[in-house]
């Protein structure tokens, strides 16, 4: 304990450094004076562990710096922001794109592991939506999860926003197909469907969000038009498996990166980008309604290797 | 739980494994591993680079140079490691001497307070208290609606309206326990961020005035690498007593947990386990640490092979294996060795080839009690038969069967046996020599000199 007592502290005077570090950017780092050596790699490698992006994507890129300065192409530390920023916006290129809500209604399912954000990013969605002018439904499938169905509605009425639902412990699946068919028949605009969350390792959890998805395309040809992982950005390593998984069981459009607002900068979509090829369609940047926003590489990339 | 990370080190391990002695080199490379496998796991690469110098210091050491199998001695040195940071044993939350014993959850959004709480309550309950819970969330739309569901269904009282103040509802609630005589007090706080002053200021109000016993913060066993901003933020802030893991029923591997242990010192109380209330437990350090590493009872076998077995006889045994001049007495030698550590096929995982036999004689592993018959059958043999099994034709096959008490078939059993484990030496013999990168990999111990 005496060991655990004496490092803790230490361990907490370090990263507040780390901290000031990454809040101040690299500037400090990437003193154009400093050598480029090991040191310096290892450091830019933990910069890029820290903010989630996994140790195999850091050494990747830390490999690729070190091939630049190999080449000559890298002389003088300062040349690695620009390089690093290059390298994640190449990854990114092509992972923002826009929801397609073209169909009408456009049917739009929200899923994810519990606690990420469904219900708020659904309600947040729908309030945009209805900004521009839209007809919106929400329909509440989370029909396990105490008052899971009174948060969305609360939430309905906070938007203005009509809230299809049943009972607490009803067939999702049926909310779903009364949602659909009351989405076509009133002629909303879109439809955002809530669902209950679920950890992706529980099979019999993934088959009856595959069955949603199921009544929802046999009701509606080619609906849903978009499937999106909610993914809070505290989320490690972990996020991979989870859209892995998610991607597996019914096919992703896309992924809405929440709580952006905290200190987390997300990184593990850039994993997710790279190796699954999913876009990222939205980001939650804070509790206020006009906090979701529509994923920007620039911006991002901006936080993750913060500027100059 | 972690099986995730375990799987990992135990591949990185396994490999070591076969490494006989080890050098420092070898060392430093398993922990190269041991540190990615680590990271991928979201422990903080600050706790990593601690974590792994203290295990370094330690497995370079004379113990593990001189131990038979430093694979797994160097899996010891991790495990002891990895318990000791997660904290030395299992953390009760004593109760008040003066009831109610009040517990706070804090936490982030979505990291699973209210569930939390509702499971707590039940804990409670089903030890004999009468607990009661305060619904102070005030903020996410319905969370008051949620622990009331949760606490009717479980027949457990919760304080807490719509339009009060969550200091109010703790106010108000540490009353009401007190004197309806109900205990521990449960007090469900709005999820917030760690950097949200204003509402750190509300949790801080509500500890000076409801003075909770136990300050629990709340997290997502899924977390990154911010578990350590997160809980020191919060610690620094408000206090925090102990931890409770939530969600770790997922393939998470909750390396989070050890960040935030080894950030704030303070002990993981529970972990959640599952969407229902009854899926919480009390997080026991030494399981999680012999989880992580997938070791289990294999570290036990460590401890009794190193009791049970004869070091100079398992070096002639390698040695036998190596020249192929390995018999039916060595066969017999091996067997007995077995036979006082305990069941086969755990004792597979941690022979020197352990690993390589595993699913291969598959009858060996699950037939302990051929142990008893193939000694006997052995002993019933000539001392001719035991160095020259090839010798071994129909009639004498009858006559040891006879004289051992057993069948015909047995001692063919035993024989396949035999020849099986000779012809999978010869394979990693000839590995050897072919995969150069795989050199000492396989199997064999590779003896010095």
């Amino acid at each position: 304990m005496t060991f655990l007592a004496g490092l803790g502290a230490r361990l907490r005077e370090g990263l507040r450094r780390s901290q000031e570090y990454l809040a101040s950017g690299l500037g400090a780092v990437l003193d154009p004076e400093r050598p480029i050596d090991e040191a310096l790699y290892t450091e830019l490698e933990e910069l890029l562990i820290a903010a989630d992006l996994g140790a195999t994507l850091a050494g990747d890129f830390t490999n690729r710096a070190r091939e630049e300065a190999m080449f000559g192409t890298l002389t003088r530390a300062n040349q690695l922001r620009p390089l690093f920023r290059r390298f994640l916006l190449d990854t990114l290129a092509g992972a923002a794109q826009p929801l397609h809500l073209d169909h009408r209604p456009a049917v739009v399912l929200m899923l994810g592991v519990n606690g990420s954000g469904k219900t708020t990013t659904a309600a947040k969605l729908a309030a945009a939506l209805k900004g521009s002018g839209k007809h919106v439904l929400l329909a509440a499938a989370d029909t396990f999860r105490a008052a899971a169905i009174e948060q969305l509605q609360r939430w309905g009425e906070r938007v203005g926003v009509e809230v299809i639902h049943q009972a607490a412990g009803s067939d999702p699946a049926a909310v779903v197909f009364d949602a659909v068919k009351a989405a076509a028949a009133r002629g909303a605009d879109a439809l955002i469907v809530d669902t209950a969350g679920r950890l992706h390792t529980k099979t019999n959890l993934m088959d009856e969000l595959a069955k949603l998805k199921r009544v929802i395309e046999r009701q509606m040809p080619g609906a849903p038009h978009e499937s999106l992982m909610v993914l809070d950005a505290p989320t490690g390593q972990n996020g991979f498996a989870q859209a892995r998984m998610f991607h597996e069981a019914i096919g992703l459009t896309g992924v809405a990166l929440t709580k952006l607002d905290g200190t987390a900068k997300g990184g593990i979509v850039v994993r997710i980008v790279r190796e699954l090829k999913i876009p990222i369609k939205l980001i939650g940047v804070g509790e206020g309604v006009e906090d979701l926003q529509l994923f920007e590489p620039e911006a991002f990339v901006d936080a993750l290797v913060p500027g100059e | 739980m972690l099986d995730a990370l375990s799987t990992r080190l135990q591949t990185i391990f396994d490999r070591l494994g076969g490494r006989g002695r080890l050098t420092e080199e070898n060392v430093q490379e398993a922990l190269r591993e041991v540190r990615l496998a680590l990271l991928e796991a979201d422990v903080n690469f600050k706790v990593v680079k601690t974590f792994i110098d203290r295990v370094k210091a330690r497995a370079v050491g004379q113990d593990v140079l001189a131990s038979l199998t430093p694979g797994h001695q160097v899996v010891k040195v991790v495990h002891d490691e990895l318990t000791a940071l997660l904290g030395g044993s299992g953390h009760k939350l004593a109760p008040a001497s003066h009831p109610p014993t009040v517990i706070m959850l804090i936490g982030l959004q979505g990291s699973g307070k209210t569930t939390t709480a509702a499971k707590l309550a039940r804990m409670y309950r089903t030890q004999g208290q009468h607990p009661l819970l305060a619904a102070a969330d005030t903020y996410r739309p319905a969370a008051q609606d949620q622990l009331r569901t949760l606490g009717e269904g479980l027949g457990i009282p919760v304080i807490g309206a719509a339009g009060q103040s969550p200091l109010a509802i703790c106010r108000e609630a540490r009353e009401a326990a007190a004197t309806r005589g109900l205990t521990p007090l449960i007090l469900d706080t709005a999820g917030r961020l760690h950097i949200d002053e204003a509402m750190l200021e509300e949790l801080r109000a509500i500890r000076r005035e409801v003075a909770p016993h136990h300050v629990l913060l709340v997290l997502d066993a899924m977390t990154g690498q911010d578990a350590v901003t997160v809980a020191d933020r919060f610690n620094q802030a408000v206090g925090i007593d102990a931890v409770a893991l939530t969600k770790l029923d997922g393939d998470s591997r909750g390396g989070a947990a050890l960040s935030v242990r080894h950030v704030t010192g303070r002990p993981i109380a529970f972990v959640g386990t599952g969407e229902k209330t009854d899926a919480l437990e009390p997080f026991h350090p030494d399981r999680l640490a012999a989880r992580i590493l997938g070791m289990g009872d294999v570290l036990s076998l460590v401890e009794k092979a190193q009791a049970t077995v004869d070091q100079e006889k398992a070096e002639e045994l390698v040695r036998k294996l190596r020249e192929d001049a390995f018999t039916l007495e060595d066969f017999r030698e091996q067997l007995k060795q077995v036979r006082q550590l305990g069941p086969l096929d755990q004792i597979l995982g941690m022979l020197p080839f352990g690993k390589m036999l595993k699913g291969a004689p598959k009858d060996l592993a699950d037939e302990s009690a051929d142990l008893g018959r193939f000694d006997a059958i052995i002993a019933s043999m000539t001392p001719g038969e035991r160095r020259h099994p090839e010798v071994i034709n129909g009639s004498r096959r009858q006559r040891i069967a006879r004289g051992s008490g057993t069948s015909v078939q047995d001692v063919n059993r035993l024989l396949k046996q035999y020849a099986q484990l000779k012809k999978m030496m010869k394979q990693f013999k000839g590995m050897e020599g072919k995969l150069p990168r795989m050199k000492n990999l396989p199997g064999f111990p590779t003896l010095r000199g």
